[in-house]
């Protein structure tokens, strides 16, 4: 359902994403794993179409990202980075009008809504202004405006950041429920959260690919040739990233 | 048309949302009163009309109109929405037009309370209406075309007092592009089509003329058109800022 293909973008002179291809099919939770910098935002940034690519392409439910802008968006549920929201609004207010641009209307709309603030457990807080409310909780308010048009492909950047242990386990939860029909990438630098959700990973350091990894029942994790046990990722992920950059 | 409508909601109410609305409002009136009654003598003149009302509103818009155009996309570039507006399926135009439009029509309801003034001046003596609803619509026009600019200059920084500094300065030149001082600098060397052409810019030559009572076409398509340039031109910035 995502397919990117040979994606490079350059800032000037910098290469922050150089020549990456990649594809998530429909029931893959993809965890996008590298150290800050590697180009993991920039490249869900160009997924979404927010940046545009300096070259290759990005085809989302087979509509090309720059040639049908509105179209991949509309497939698109995206928590961008530090999750942003319109602090003076309320969550229910900032969800409404997320309803409204994504056109939304009549029962369905309700019961979205109603769905959404369920499994996102914000019923307690949607009348307060967002600014008002804790860093959990706004986080959670930016998730429920990422699923709440239900969309076949879901991109998270760092969807668990901030969240205190028991958040973590329910948004894991919740992704892991979302990721049969759905195509899902998340980024993260908190290894046991792929451990945890993701069927497949990809490590990336200065724009490029190092490796991909998947799990091997209960062996752990196979990455590059590599074969990490059960919560050793962080010491092959550190192995990766810190012998290639050398 | 439902994406851009849901824009325009939401911006208006961000400007509701907090007291700066109303402080803005009321600071508004207030400074409008006293142009009109202390520098225009609206009672020493002893003409029923509100002449000495809207021919201080140049000046007024200079400073309070980019101060409510600043947020609109500066605001979303340092709180970090602007991520997600741009990635939401709203067309480019849609969030661009109904931006402007927010803040068109904030000035409108700003520009309305000054209705005491409009009764006044029928309570003391017969004005020509037509003429003062005239001066309504001009201004209206004019602010709008403020607007657009400094909605413009907004997109262009991520720093809100920077986008007010950049849009009083434009606005200030569009303001004085037609005053003597301005055009006594060109008229020494430069063609009569660049002195023509640089006098027709002037806010307040086409301003003036509909204050007169005179809605003229041009002046409509005047103030119209300059308002869609740096609308286009908006949209143009917010466009070139995704490549990066």
């Amino acid at each position: 359902m995502i397919d990117i293909k040979n994606l490079v973008k350059q800032f000037g002179p910098f290469t922050a994403v150089d020549n990456i291809s990649f594809s998530v099919a429909k029931g893959e939770v993809l965890g996008f794993l590298g150290p800050n910098g590697a180009g993991k935002s920039t490249t869900m940034k160009m997924l979404c179409g927010f940046l545009n690519p300096t070259s290759g392409s990005i085809a989302v439910c087979g509509h090309d990202v720059e040639a049908e802008p509105l179209a991949a968006r509309r497939a698109i549920g995206y928590l961008p980075e530090g999750a942003p929201t319109y602090a003076d609004m309320t969550a229910r207010g900032f969800l409404d009008f997320i309803a409204d641009v994504r056109g939304l209307a009549g029962k369905d709309r309700q019961w979205r809504l109603d769905k959404v603030v369920d499994q996102i457990n914000i019923k307690d807080v949607l009348d307060q202004p967002i600014d008002t409310l804790s860093k959990g909780y706004k986080r959670r308010v930016g998730l429920a405006q990422a699923i709440l048009h239900d969309p076949p492909v879901l991109v998270l950047d760092e969807p668990t950041d901030g969240l205190d242990p028991n958040q973590k386990h329910e948004v894991r939860g919740l992704i892991q429920a979302m990721a049969r029909d759905k195509a899902i990438i998340i980024s993260t630098h908190i290894l046991e959260e792929v451990e945890a959700v993701c069927s497949r990973a990809i490590i990336i350091a200065r724009g490029r690919i190092l490796a991909e990894g998947k799990p091997e029942g209960s062996a752990g994790w196979r990455i590059g040739e590599m074969l990490a046990g059960p919560g050793k990722l962080d010491a092959a992920f550190r192995e990766i990233t810190q012998a290639r950059a050398a | 048309m439902k994406p851009m409508l849901a824009v325009l909601r939401r911006e208006i109410s961000g400007y509701f949302s907090t007291p700066v609305a109303y402080v803005f409002i009321v600071v508004f009136l207030f400074t409008a009163g006293i142009f009109t009654f202390y520098l225009g003598q609206f009672f020493e003149r002893g003409q029923a009309d509100l002449k000495s009302f809207f021919m201080f509103h140049p000046w007024l818009y200079l400073f309070f109109l980019p101060a409510i155009a600043m947020r609109l996309w500066a605001e979303e570039r340092k709180a970090g929405t602007i991520e997600l507006l741009l990635t939401l399926p709203i067309p480019l135009w849609a969030a661009v037009l109904g931006k402007f439009l927010a803040a068109w029509a904030f000035a409108g309801i700003a520009l309305a309370l000054t209705f005491p003034l409009w009764l006044t001046v029928n309570w003391l003596g017969n004005p020509d209406n037509g003429v003062i609803f005239a001066g309504y619509i001009g201004s209206f026009l004019m602010a709008g075309a403020y607007l657009a600019i400094g909605s413009c200059m907004s997109a262009v920084t991520k720093n809100q007092v920077i986008a007010f500094v950049l849009s009083v300065l434009v606005c200030f030149i569009f303001t004085v592009s037609g005053a003597p001082m301005v055009l006594g600098f060109f008229q020494g060397w430069a063609p009569t089509l660049i002195v023509d052409t640089i006098a027709s810019f002037s806010f307040l030559a086409h301003f003036n003329a509909i204050t007169e009572g005179v809605i003229d076409l041009r002046d409509l398509v005047f103030f119209l058109s300059l308002i869609a340039v740096w609308l286009y031109a908006n949209a143009v910035v917010v466009d070139f800022k995704k490549a990066g």
